[in-house]
This record gives C-alpha cells, structure tokens and sequence, in this order.
C-alpha cells in the first residue's frame, strides 16, 4: 500500500456538494425570472421570504459562528427602515437610499461593537435589547417619524405598482444571494477557520493567535448591515413605518426561532430554519396568538432537546453536507494494520462540525 | 424639585424588588433569565384574576401566588434552566426568551389586551398619602412598596449568610463541584435559589399591579428595567440592587423633566453611562461587579 493513499485527506467538499453548488445557481436563476410567472401575491411572498433567509442568516453568523445571542437585533432591522426613510425623504431614489440605509446602519454598528462587544453571554443578549428600545425611543422623537403614528415611503408611490413588486422582489433575492456568497466566502476563507475556532472555544481560539474580538466584530457588523438591508427592504414591500413595528422584539424571536430549528452555526440550517419559518407562517399565521405561543414552545424544545436543530442533526448522523464550508479531515479507510476500527472512528470524530 | 427626587428614590425601591431576583439567579446559576419580567406580569394577573372573579383582596391573594410562584421558579429550574445549561452559556438565553414568548402570548390569549390595575382592589391605599415637611406628599403604597424592597434584601441577605440553606446557595455559586464534595446538594440549591428568586418576582409583580397598569406584553420592559438596575447597582451585595433601582428612578425623573417623553430615554441613558465607565475602568461587567468568579466552562 503506498504511503498516498494511507495519508489522510483534507477534503473541502463531496461530491453531494458540488451537486448543490449547481442546484443553488440554477434555483437563484429560477427565482430570477419566476416574477414573470408567478402572480402578485406569490411575489410578495416571496420577497417575504427572502428577507427571511437574511435575517435567520445573519443572526446565524452572529450567534452560531460568533457565540453573540443578541435579542437586540431589531435594532438594527428598525434603523435599516428608518434610515430609508429619512434619506428618501431628503430626495434620494427611494431604491438607492435602501442600501444606503444599511451602509449607515453597518456603519453604525461599529462604534456600538467598540463598547457591546466587551459584554458576555446574558449581558451582550439583553444590552442590545436595551439599545434596541432606547434607539426605539429616540427614533420616536424624530417629527418625520411622527411617534408611533408613524410615516411611509411616499417616494415609492411614484413607480407602477407592478413594476415596483417586481423591483423589490429582484433587489430581495439579489440582496439575499450577495449576503449568502459573502458570509459564504467568509466561512469557507482563513477568516472563517478563526470563526468556527472561536465557535468552539473562545478562550482556546485566542491562545493560538486567532484574533477573537476583531473576528467578532467583523460578524457583529456584517449582521448589522445584512439586517439593515433587510428592515429596509420590509419598508419597500409594506411602504408604512411605524415604529413600533420595525423595532418590535419579535423580529428577533423569528431570527432565534428559524436559526434554532434550521441547525444553529451550520451554514444550510439558517436557511432550511427561514424556509420552514416561512412554510409556518403561511400556515398558521392567521392563528394569531396560537401561532405566536407555538413559536416560543418550539424553540423551547429545540433548544432542551434538539440543540443542533434539525440541519445540525440530519448533519451529524448522515455526514450530510451541502455546502461546506469547512474542512473535514478523511484518514483512508482501507488501512489493513490492524486498527482499522479505531482509525475509522477517528475519522467520524474529526468530522468537521460545520 | 425635592418632591420628585423623593418620589423617584420611593420608585427605586420598586425597581429593587424587580431587580433583585434578577441579580439573584444570576449571581447562583449564572443564568439571566429572560422570562424574568413575563413572570412578573403573570404573578401579577394571578393577583387580578383572583381579586376579580373571588373578590380576594391582593394581599391575601399573595398568599396564594407566592408559594405557587416558588413551585414555578422550582420546576423552570429543575425542567428548563438545569437541562440548557448544560448545553453552554448560550442556549439558557434562547430557552428562556422562548419561554417568555410563550408566557406573554398565552397571557394575551387569555385575557385580551386590555390593560388591567390591582389599584381598583386595595382601597384607597392606591392614592392615601402623607404630607411630609416642605409639602411633600407621598403615597403610601411607594411608602409601603420601599419598605418591602428594603425587609427583602435584608432578608435575603441575612438568610444567605445565616443560615444553612442560605450557605449551601453561596457554596454553589462559588463552586458546584467543590460543593458536591463536602455535601451540598447542588441541584437542590440551585433549585432552591430559583424557587426564592421567584418569590421575589412574584412580589415585584404584585405591586407592579398596584402601582400602575400592566398588559401581556408589560414583561419585556420589566425585564430591562431589572438588568438594568442589577447593572447599575450591582456591587456585590444585594444593596447594591436598591441603590441601582433608585440611581435608575432618579435617572427616569431626570429625564421626564427635560424632555416630556424622556421618562424611559433617560434610564437607558444612565444605564449606559454606568455600564461604560464600569467597561472603562475595569474591563468587567455584570460578572465582575458580583465579585463572584467565572464558572470556569468545562
């Protein structure tokens, strides 16, 4: 047996991989020209959707590969609306002045990562969720915003109705496939090797050089701006804003909820967990308070039962991995010297989490 | 002027009773309870429920939502807090933001969103006062409400220095295994802290009712206020809580008298002020100010 096929391999991807890397181009192509055959309603929808997968994704960047639980991140959704609207309002394209919204949100996020960011666990969760509501309250003051009367974006009003459902539809999943490729490429890169290393142990991480806090803030202000694009994206589709709804608590418990179930630090499981959010919602959500009591009880169990959510599980036990973005070391399996079981279970036990 | 800075230092004293369960369960389980404020607004719709449909006055009500507030704080410990907390820091935040989700909405399923007040059921205590020198009236239910905080705390802290309960709670909060070793029941400690701390929030519950309005979703600002007020204060004894919910109160009076809606604004203010000075000088927060040591994670 030569001394090649004995070493072990690091492999970047499966061959189930480099299917779904073609499935994934050919979907986003599908859902580009879907407009064209899908009726009003179903393009709202979608766009719902979209902005979905952003929030579960980037509350999964934060928390699943950051170790930062924020219930803060209306927030950042809040602002991403509000921005929209006060630079609208000073005369930039309303579809310009979306993502200029989020630059400033991103922008934003960090000088208040400067100081949040030297909290831990429980008082990083709950910190943001007091700037959330003092943010809130100060956006309240704004007599654009009129309180919580609240404001809309007029300037949208100006497009056909057909032509603008279209426009956000395209700008949702073009803003959703940039931050997936982005957070992607950040996973799969050196950085993402700091990221998943600070995941696992922070303080471990930081002995080997990694550079936990830049590492973090990075992912702190990546998810600020993922969710200021989507908050001003929700603005375009439902043109209100009213305070209260933007910077809702709930926002966050849909985030926790999706990542939760989806497979939390797993980059597919944000995804699925949107996906299935969505699927819920569509069904239940006319239950009202129900549907609301339900949420909170699934997570509830996901994370006493299921803590690796549902991706996180079909992962562990089938070796599952559609999009990698790790590195998984594979010791040949046909080594003859006697330990091969022993071999072989290490080879299961290095399995690469992510 | 002194008027209102002798309201806001009453006010304090309620914002020490939400608080210190808070920073109790915190300084034992290390664990901040998100559920906290939506398990305050419970207890305080047990109180409503019974005065309404039985005429039960919420004083004796108490007696009956105390201990069933403590058979609460038993089970979330032993069902919920025990089992997530074995699966790191994080996952305790989720269950417990959860559990407060499912807590408010049930509450709202169950009783509307109208708001509701205690104040109809216990008299004219709700608006009795006393004039004090210098025209200063003060009500006796934040006469009452602060004095309660006060025999609280000091209960609180004579029981965990005083007694054996009390001393195996400490025991367990400085170091579970070593505990374990010379015969502490851990699970039962911790079981024990957080059947108190429910009392605790039982209690803020009740004169949250009494002294204002409350709906389903009061939980969450409860909830900040709390943390809040743990933050500011905590300095390591829990009379550090009464001084953080009265710097709280006062930063609140400030606030409403410079802007007409800075009531909330300027507690928020102040509790980012402390916290950054607190950053600043030490580098530490809530865990530090408790001067207790990091559970090293294992």
């Amino acid at each position: 047996m030569s001394a090649v096929s004995n070493s072990p391999v690091i492999e970047r991807g499966t061959s189930a991989s480099r299917i779904s890397a073609i499935a994934v181009v050919v979907i986003i192509a599908l859902l580009a020209v879907a407009p064209h055959f899908l009726s009003a309603g179903a393009v709202d929808r979608m766009t719902a959707l979209f902005i979905y997968v952003i929030l579960a994704a980037m509350w999964n960047a934060l928390a699943g590969f950051g170790g930062l639980v924020s219930v803060g991140q209306q927030v950042f959704f809040g602002l991403g609306a509000y921005f929209a609207i006060r630079l609208a309002d000073a005369g930039l394209n309303p579809f310009a002045s979306l993502f200029v919204s989020a630059i400033i949100v991103g922008a934003i996020s960090w000088p208040m990562s400067l100081f949040m960011l030297r909290l831990k666990n429980g008082e990083f969760a709950i910190g943001m969720w007091v700037i959330a509501a003092l943010t809130h309250l100060l956006v309240n003051l704004d007599r654009l915003v009129q309180g919580e009367t609240g404001t809309s974006l007029i300037s949208l009003n100006v497009y056909d109705a057909g032509a603008r459902r279209a426009t956000i539809y395209w700008l949702a999943l073009a803003s959703m496939t940039a931050l997936l490729a982005i957070l992607f490429g950040l996973l799969r890169g050196s950085t993402g090797a700091a990221i998943r290393a600070i995941r696992d142990n922070e303080d471990a991480a930081a002995s080997v050089g990694v550079r936990v806090t830049g590492t973090k803030r990075l992912l702190f202000v990546l998810a600020a701006f993922g969710i200021g694009i989507a908050g001003a994206l929700w603005l375009a589709t439902s043109i209100t804003f009213q305070p209260k709804t933007y910077f809702n608590v709930q926002w966050t418990a849909y985030m926790i909820f999706m990542v939760l179930v989806g497979g939390i630090g797993t980059f597919e499981g944000a995804i699925l967990g949107a996906l299935l959010f969505f699927l819920i919602e569509t069904w239940f959500g006319g239950t009202g308070v129900w549907y609301l009591i339900g949420l909170g009880a699934t997570a509830v169990l996901f994370s006493l039962f299921l803590p690796r959510g549902l991706w996180g599980t079909l992962e562990e036990r089938f070796g599952l991995r559609l999009l990698p973005v790790g590195y998984r070391v594979r010791l040949p399996a046909n080594a003859t010297d006697g330990d091969t079981a022993s071999t072989l279970q290490q080879a299961t036990t290095q399995r690469e989490k992510a | 002027m002194s008027n209102q800075i002798v309201q806001g230092i009453l006010l304090g004293g309620y914002y020490a009773l939400i608080a210190c369960g808070l920073s109790f369960m915190f300084s034992v389980m290390r664990i901040i309870n998100l559920a906290h404020g939506s398990l305050a607004v419970f207890s305080a719709y047990a109180l409503w429920w019974l005065a309404s449909q039985f005429h039960i006055s919420p004083f004796v009500g108490l007696l009956i939502v105390l201990p069933l507030m403590a058979a609460i704080g038993w089970a979330l410990q032993r069902f919920l807090l025990e089992r997530s907390a074995r699966g790191g820091a994080l996952l305790p935040i989720l269950t417990t933001f959860g559990l407060a989700i499912v807590i408010d909405n049930a509450l709202f399923e169950q009783f509307g969103a109208d708001t509701r007040s205690l104040a109809p059921y216990i008299g004219s205590l709700s608006y009795d006062s006393w004039e004090w020198p210098g025209s200063i009236n003060v009500g006796k239910l934040a006469v009452i409400m602060f004095a309660a905080a006060v025999i609280l705390l000091g209960g609180l802290q004579l029981f965990l220095t005083r007694t054996r309960l009390g001393r195996s709670i400490r025991a367990t909060s400085e170091d579970p295994d070593t505990a374990g070793l010379v015969g502490v029941d851990a699970r039962r400690a911790n079981a024990l802290a957080a059947a108190i701390a429910m009392v605790t929030v039982g209690l803020a519950g009740a004169f949250l009712g009494m002294r204002a309005t409350f709906d389903p979703y009061t939980g969450a600002p409860q909830l900040l206020f709390a943390f809040e007020a743990a933050v500011i204060g905590g300095a390591g004894s829990l009379w550090g809580t009464l001084i953080g919910g009265i710097v709280l109160a006062l930063a609140q009076t400030l606030g409403a008298q410079i802007h007409p809606q800075g009531f909330l604004i300027g507690g928020h203010v102040a509790f980012l002020i402390v916290l950054f000075i607190r950053l600043s000088t030490s580098g530490l927060g809530l865990r530090g100010l408790l001067r207790l040591p990091a559970r090293k994670a294992s």
